[in-house]
């Protein structure tokens, strides 16, 4: 009978082999390894045998035959599952530049873009962010930054008037600065705050002005601030947003609102100079308009452009680009 | 203002580094913008004398010309023009010159002979636009040199400065003059001679009214003057500074003007009537003819200058009157310098619409007390061409004693320019910054008592004199520090909910428009909304004077300007200020947001709304009753928290669509983020996911179309009772199999229990409540 045993296994083995398909190794499975296989048949056969010597010998011999067909069978299984995994993959193989749909991201303006990266500077230098309204007094537009009524510098800027109150007394702000008086009314220095916003003058555009843009005003009031500060935060700034390899400077200038009073220009790694915006100390006329002791406190401004930082930094050929919301344009950034 | 560099080198002996000069004028604070020469030579063009012409036999546009350069060597060019002779002294462009125009001069052969350069007209020379022959030189015009040299042309460098409010002195070169000086440490030319007045006396009397508006007025008569051309010197730099050389007086009137700051005007003394003059103001209505040849109206506001019989003769600082105009035969004048209020000049300018040199620097401020060297000045140049004229004794010098500017003092203390500048400053050290440019100080205990020069009415407050040392120190020079913010840097709560809310809206695939904030009369009528708006009284185009009210209006346009250009279908947000009218200080502004979506319907809209109210943590009353304006009057509804409206949601309306020419639905979320953003938003507080397996089955309903999806789903939710539900709308149908004025509304829910497996009896039993509960509202189970 362990002839037979071993015959049955032997037979197993090579019928496993001969299957070509993974199920009909599952079939056979069954059939060999079940309760009607002949191994099961086997060891039901078992109790008729005469000695315990003998069922000892065939049963050992059919488990092993059992374990030996088992391995087989779980062999030829696993090998066939990779030829068939083998034939899918080859089957579902694509060309992934066949790209059919795109997921459709939104896209952000790209004077907001840069807005925010001007932010995150700036609050990183360890500045605050402040806003103030539009459509502003004459008083905080104007006056309240040393520019009475009739002052000749009125003048350069090119002021839209709005007709609400008496006349004369509203205006599209021409500058951010007037945030720096509602600031200095508002918190208690020391101050350190960027404020950036739209601005509005009334001149005729081309490719490089436009008659409704965005400025960023920084302003810093506490004790003992310096123009040398000034020139301090500048190169920081200018380090940080630019590139460590950029540099800056102070040229003196005039702004009514300012004194002293300085253009200030970057230094490009090529070293070519760009004049980039405006700043100064913070006179006493302008801080006590603020509501400040200007024994007490000194404080310096500084503002620029923020259009031209995008439409220089995405090469834009025209800044009236910028605001034709064709869609064909706001999807390149 | 330009500046012209052999002019300021006759005031200050600079020298010839250009650069270096540019560079320090603009560090002084007068930007040098440009950097031009004028009136430059072409290189390689020298003078040469015609030996001899000839023409020949297979040449009939052109001819020989023999050519002596002064070398002794004679030269063969070819010409085409036949206006000189033998002896002429020409410009000859040698071989290698390049043109003005770009041309190369090269030795070209005619007929196999060879050109040895090319004759010049003056057109080609950029002398003029003659160009009907060849620029024949005066005779005696020596051989072989430049002929620009020849010709005295002389390349005039001009400095074009930016020059700006605070500085009226540089409006004239001895202002810029005397920066340098004090930065170089140079000596500024002395003054000119004083006037030697002889007799007999000759006066031309004024009598000033308007003292407040004309505070001095000075005259001096001068006869024996013949009107002539000026020399070529000064007809060169007025040239360069921008002027055109009229006669010796006109020019030398304005070369005084140029060279120190203050207008004067001649009059020809014998037309002047009463031979004096009169300072008033206009008359409402008064006329005069100004020398432009404009009849210009006046007010009550304009200052004139009449002559003794109290006709108008020039419009006060601005310009003279053609009555009184110097003339070929002009011999004898009346000069006037005078002092002008500026903010008087000033708004007569600014109401006319008519500048001048004059004005440009009575309204800035010129020197009160510079009259009298300039006056000098004038005389002293005059002479050059006029050797014979006479200064008549019986000079005039009227004054307002009351209205003259007196001297300004400022004390200034040195501990506070330290402070200011972050530099530590002596007096002795302020003194030596500010001296040089003319402002005096005297030390008096710990504070300098400094004398403003009257040339510079700028300076009023200490802070000038503080702004005067940083730049004659160097701004380079007070170093960088930074100072230590005692601040946490960072944004606002409500700046970050903005940035939070715009990445929200950007993932979900919406793109962000700018439109232009200012509306054109109709916008807002067209897209429903109310006309009733703030304007601008001075739009910068006509018509586009409306502040608007909504971001819609601008967002409509944007979607017809894709349309058009056969992008259907775009998604836009804005996030921007409105402006609606008020009856406060200022209009009712606040930033808004809004959505809009082409191609879409209504319920696009309200999917936006909530993805934002998921993700802002806001809350708002969806209200359909409550139809927005010009929003689709069945497909919209208002935003609404207590009693404020924070927005509206839903469809623009088709009568504007039609009116903005948009030819696909447009869904549209309108927020106040004025009132959004500042709130505290909610914030998602944990719930435990369950471990134990949740039950899920679809639940149908056929309901009227007058109950809304939502109160169908607060219903199930109720039904569902303390335990957890997911819910999610997946198919609404509306057809066969469902009555009219009804749909099917097909809902899949998820039922789960924190605390343990629901069983088939728990699930029938919420099933059964949550039938019923809708059942109440009027719909019913679909079989």
């Amino acid at each position: 009978m362990i002839d037979d045993v071993r015959a049955a296994a032997d037979a197993a083995v090579a019928r496993l082999a001969e299957v070509a398909v993974l199920a009909e190794a599952q079939a056979l499975e069954t059939e060999l390894l079940g309760k009607k296989g002949p191994f099961a048949e086997f060891k039901t056969r078992l109790g008729g045998l005469a000695t315990v010597d003998e069922k000892k010998a065939v049963g050992q011999a059919v488990n092993e035959a059992t374990q030996r067909v088992a391995a087989a069978v779980q062999a030829r299984v696993a090998e066939l599952k990779r030829a068939e995994r083998a034939v899918q993959l080859e089957a579902e193989r694509i060309d992934l530049t066949e790209v059919l749909s795109r997921p459709s991201r939104g896209h952000a303006h790209i004077v907001t873009q840069a807005w925010q990266r001007l932010e995150d500077v700036f609050v990183g230098l360890g500045f605050q962010v402040a806003e103030g309204p539009e459509v502003e007094t004459d008083w905080y537009n104007f006056e309240a930054l040393n520019m009475p009524p009739d002052h000749p510098a009125r003048s350069m800027h090119d002021t839209f008037y709005v007709d609400h109150g008496t006349p004369g007394s509203t205006v599209l702000r021409t500058h951010t600065s007037p945030v720096q008086i509602r600031v200095m009314q508002r918190v208690a220095p020391p101050i350190y705050m960027i404020m950036p916003g739209r601005v509005f003058r009334n001149e005729t555009t081309d490719a490089t002005h436009l008659a409704v843009f965005h400025q960023i005003e920084g302003l810093v009031i506490d004790r003992g601030i310096t123009l040398a500060d000034l020139a301090g935060t500048i190169e920081s700034f200018t380090k940080a947003f630019f590139g460590e390899g950029f540099s800056s400077r102070l040229r003196p200038s005039y702004f009514p609102f300012t004194e002293p009073s300085a253009e200030f220009d970057i230094r490009t790694p090529k070293g070519d100079w760009l004049e980039l915006g405006g700043c100064g100390m913070v006179p006493p006329t302008v801080l006590r308009a603020g509501g400040l002791d200007p024994e007490e406190w000194s404080g310096f401004a500084f503002g620029f452009g923020i259009d031209r930082m995008a439409k220089e930094r995405h090469a834009v050929g025209d800044v009236r680009e910028m605001y034709t919301n064709d869609i064909r344009f706001v999807e390149q950034f | 203002m330009k500046i012209v560099h052999s002019w300021l080198n006759d005031l200050v002996p600079v020298g010839d580094d250009v650069d270096a000069i540019a560079d320090a004028i603009t560090h002084l604070g007068l930007a040098v913008e440009d950097v031009a020469r004028v009136g430059a030579t072409v290189p390689g063009v020298v003078t040469a004398r015609v030996l001899k012409t000839e023409r020949h036999p297979d040449a009939a546009k052109v001819h020989r010309v023999f050519v002596d350069a002064g070398d002794g060597v004679e030269r063969h060019v070819w010409c085409g023009a036949f206006n000189m002779q033998a002896g002429d002294v020409i410009p000859l462009a040698t071989p290698g010159t390049v043109m003005p125009d770009g041309r190369a001069i090269e030795p070209k052969p005619i007929l196999g002979i060879p050109s040895e350069g090319m004759l010049c007209s003056a057109r080609e020379l950029g002398l003029g636009d003659d160009h009907s022959g060849i620029l024949i030189l005066p005779e005696g015009t020596p051989l072989g040199v430049p002929y620009g040299e020849a010709l005295g042309l002389g390349e005039e460098v001009v400095y074009d400065l930016d020059v700006l409010r605070n500085r009226p002195d540089a409006y004239g070169h001895i202002g810029v003059a005397r920066d340098l000086a004090a930065r170089f440490g140079l000596q500024l030319a002395s003054a000119p001679h004083v006037l030697a007045p002889v007799e007999p006396s000759r006066s031309a009397p004024v009598d000033i009214v308007a003292g407040d508006r004309c505070p001095r007025f000075t005259t001096v008569v001068i006869s024996n003057v013949a009107v002539g051309p000026s020399p070529d010197w000064m007809a060169r730099r007025l040239a360069a500074a921008g002027m055109r050389s009229i006669n010796n007086v006109v020019d030398v009137s304005n070369y005084v003007m140029l060279e120190t700051n203050q207008p004067n005007h001649a009059y020809d003394f014998d037309t002047l009537g009463g031979g004096g003059f009169r300072i008033r103001m206009a008359a409402e209505g008064e006329t005069i003819v100004t020398l432009d040849d404009v009849e210009r109206t006046l007010t009550a506001a304009d200052l004139l200058i009449c002559d003794a019989t109290d006709r108008p003769i020039g419009l006060a600082g601005i310009m003279g009157g053609q009555n009184t105009e110097i003339s070929d035969r002009t011999h004898t004048i009346a000069l006037e310098t005078a002092w002008f209020e500026p903010m008087g000049i000033l708004r007569t300018v600014a109401r006319m619409g008519l500048r001048s040199e004059a004005s440009a620097r009575f309204e800035r401020g010129a020197d009160p007390y510079g009259i009298d060297r300039s006056v000098a000045r004038f005389v002293e140049l005059l002479r050059l061409t006029c050797p014979d004229l006479v200064v008549h004794a019986g000079m005039v010098d009227a004054r307002s004693e009351a209205h003259m500017p007196r001297p300004t003092r400022i004390e200034v203390r040195p501990v506070r320019v330290g402070q200011l500048l972050g530099t530590a400053f002596t007096a002795a050290e302020i003194t030596a910054l500010i001296e040089p440019i003319g402002f005096a100080c005297q030390l008096d205990g710990d504070v300098l008592q400094v004398t403003v020069p009257s040339w510079r009415p700028d300076c009023t407050l200490e802070i000038d004199i503080v702004e005067e040392v940083a730049r004659h120190f160097g701004y380079g020079k007070l170093g960088k520090t930074v100072p230590k913010s005692t601040v946490p840097g960072g944004l606002t709560p409500q700046q970050q909910r903005r940035r939070r809310l715009r990445d929200v809206l950007l993932g979900l695939g919406l793109s962000e428009a700018m439109p232009h904030p200012f509306l054109a009369a109709g916008d807002l009528e067209r897209a429903g909304l109310s006309a009733e708006a703030v304007r601008l009284v001075n739009p910068l185009v006509v018509g586009d004077d409306v502040l608007r009210t909504s971001l819609r209006p601008g967002l409509l346009k944007a979607i017809e300007f894709n349309e058009s250009h056969r992008r259907p279908g775009v998604s836009f947000f804005e996030i921007g200020h409105v402006y609606p009218p008020s009856t406060d200080v200022l209009p009712a502004e606040y930033e808004a947001l809004a959505v809009v979506l082409a191609g879409v319907d209504a319920t696009a809209a309200m999917s936006v709304w909530r993805e934002l109210v998921a993700a802002m943590g806001w809350g708002a009353r969806v209200d359909q009753g409550a139809v927005p304006a010009g929003l689709h009057p069945t497909r919209s509804a208002t935003l609404s928290v207590g009693k404020d409206v924070v927005g509206a949601v839903g469809e623009i309306h088709p009568d504007a669509l039609d009116a903005y020419g948009i030819d696909e639905r447009v869904a549209v979320l309108e927020l106040n983020l004025s009132i959004l953003l500042a709130a505290e938003p909610k914030v998602a507080q944990w719930k435990a996911t369950s471990r134990f397996p949740s039950s899920d089955f679809d639940l149908a309903f056929t309901v009227p179309d007058s109950v809304s999806a939502e109160k169908v789903e607060k219903a199930i939710r109720q039904g569902a009772g303390g335990g957890r539900v997911d819910l999610s709308l997946f198919d609404v149908y509306r057809g066969k199999g469902v009555p009219d004025g009804a749909r099917s509304l097909a809902y899949r829910l998820r039922l789960q229990a924190a605390d343990r497996t629901l069983t088939d009896a728990d699930v029938a039993q919420v099933r059964e409540r949550i039938v019923a509960g809708v059942g109440k509202l009027g719909a019913s189970l679909r079989g």
